[in-house]
């Protein structure tokens, strides 16, 4: 599973590691929804720490689409959903 | 769906617009790889932009403290003067301008982070594309269209997805630049109205106040010792001329004949307003 930190590279983890991202993933989804900054730095640092620790980056000559992707660690809630915005766009 | 799928649809939509571009997969390689070198240079001259905003806070941050210092010597003088009031303004812009500083300051460290980031990036895909340009030769030597179909295809989608993030990294620079050039502005139209003092000094309210101050203190000052020579009862003890001569019976001639010898017409000028002399002179000095 390869899973893409933007801004910073890809890195491939083995498939059991990826449900406890997906957890993750949903309580993002609700510190988003919630518009809760102070979980949403939380949860996205623990998210991107997990990605960076648990997976080996992805050598600069493997060209593979990545499965799934993370903001920047830095990335603030408006960013975040202005990031997401532009999928709407992209859909319309 | 969770942010990580939203997000790599996201990414790999934008990636995929230069793969709809060629039919044939080879042609998709080259046209991938130059595309490659256009984003590069364009990272490349934001890397510069960020660089050169950086480079305007720091500028910036120079004049604030250059009028910070010049205004904290501006509330000693005032305040030699004995014009609190002065003082107190200028100290009161002073600690307008510490805030100001403080403010640059965070968004120098943003901006320093964002040059390291884009920088690392930058770094990275250079490799990539590097690696790339060796490896659409192999892909193409060893072409043969039932197996190349999907390993091209991933090829190029695997850069272009790391254009695509180095694009979204360019853009996220691009974005604090612009929030910093508008505070900048602001920061110059200040420092231009000389409401933070303009350094050149012609300009500064707080100076001319004090230059008038010192200078009318300096003619306060010369109409005192005048007068003192010219005024005939109560002055001649300070005078220059007559203190040793004579005891206070002798006073009211001595000076008279000093004065006479020194400043003959002025002296028969000023009996004219001998009670209020100082404030008149005064107003006059200093209007």
């Amino acid at each position: 599973m390869i899973v893409r930190i933007l801004g910073e590279g890809q890195f491939e983890l083995e498939e059991g590691q990826v449900a406890s991202l997906e957890k993750l993933d949903q309580e993002l989804v609700a510190a988003l929804d919630a518009n809760d900054e102070p979980t949403f730095r939380d949860v996205l640092t623990r998210l991107v720490q997990s990605v960076r620790s648990g997976g080996t980056p992805v050598p600069a000559d493997r060209f593979v689409p990545s499965q799934l992707t993370l903001p920047p660690e830095t990335a603030s809630l408006a960013e975040l959903r202005e990031l997401l915005a532009s999928e709407d766009v992209g859909e319309s | 769906m969770g942010v990580m799928k939203r997000l790599t649809n996201i990414v790999q939509a934008k990636a995929n617009k230069v793969l709809d571009k060629a039919e044939d997969p080879r042609e998709t390689l080259d046209l991938s790889y130059e595309k490659q070198i256009e984003q590069l240079q364009q990272v490349k001259r934001g890397l510069a932009d960020v660089a050169t905003a950086k480079k305007r806070i720091e500028l910036q941050a120079q004049q604030l403290q250059q009028a910070a210092s010049k205004l904290q010597n501006q509330a000693r003088q005032a305040l030699a003067q004995n014009r609190e009031d002065l003082a107190t303004q200028a100290l009161t812009r002073r600690s307008g301008i510490a805030t100001q500083l403080e403010g640059l300051k965070t968004q120098h460290d943003q901006l320093a982070q964002q040059q390291e980031r884009l920088e690392a990036t930058t770094q990275q895909l250079q490799a990539r594309v590097e690696a790339f340009r060796t490896q659409k030769e192999t892909l193409k030597a060893s072409y043969t269209a039932a197996q190349a179909q999907t390993r091209i295809g991933e090829a190029v989608s695997g850069i272009s997805e790391s254009m695509s993030d180095t694009g979204l990294a360019m853009q996220r620079a691009q974005d604090k630049i612009a929030q910093m050039q508008a505070r900048a502005g602001a920061v110059d139209e200040l420092l231009a109205s000389g409401t933070l003092t303009d350094l050149s000094g012609s300009s500064d309210p707080i100076q001319a106040e004090l230059d008038k101050a010192a200078a009318s203190g300096d003619v306060e000052l010369q109409l005192a010792q005048m007068k003192a020579e010219l005024n005939p009862p109560a002055a001649a003890p300070s005078g220059a001329l007559g203190t040793g001569n004579g005891g206070p019976a002798d006073a009211s001639e001595e000076p008279v004949d000093g004065e006479l010898v020194h400043d003959g017409p002025p002296a028969k000028g000023a009996p004219a307003a001998p009670a209020d002399p100082f404030t008149l002179d005064d107003a006059g000095g200093a209007s």
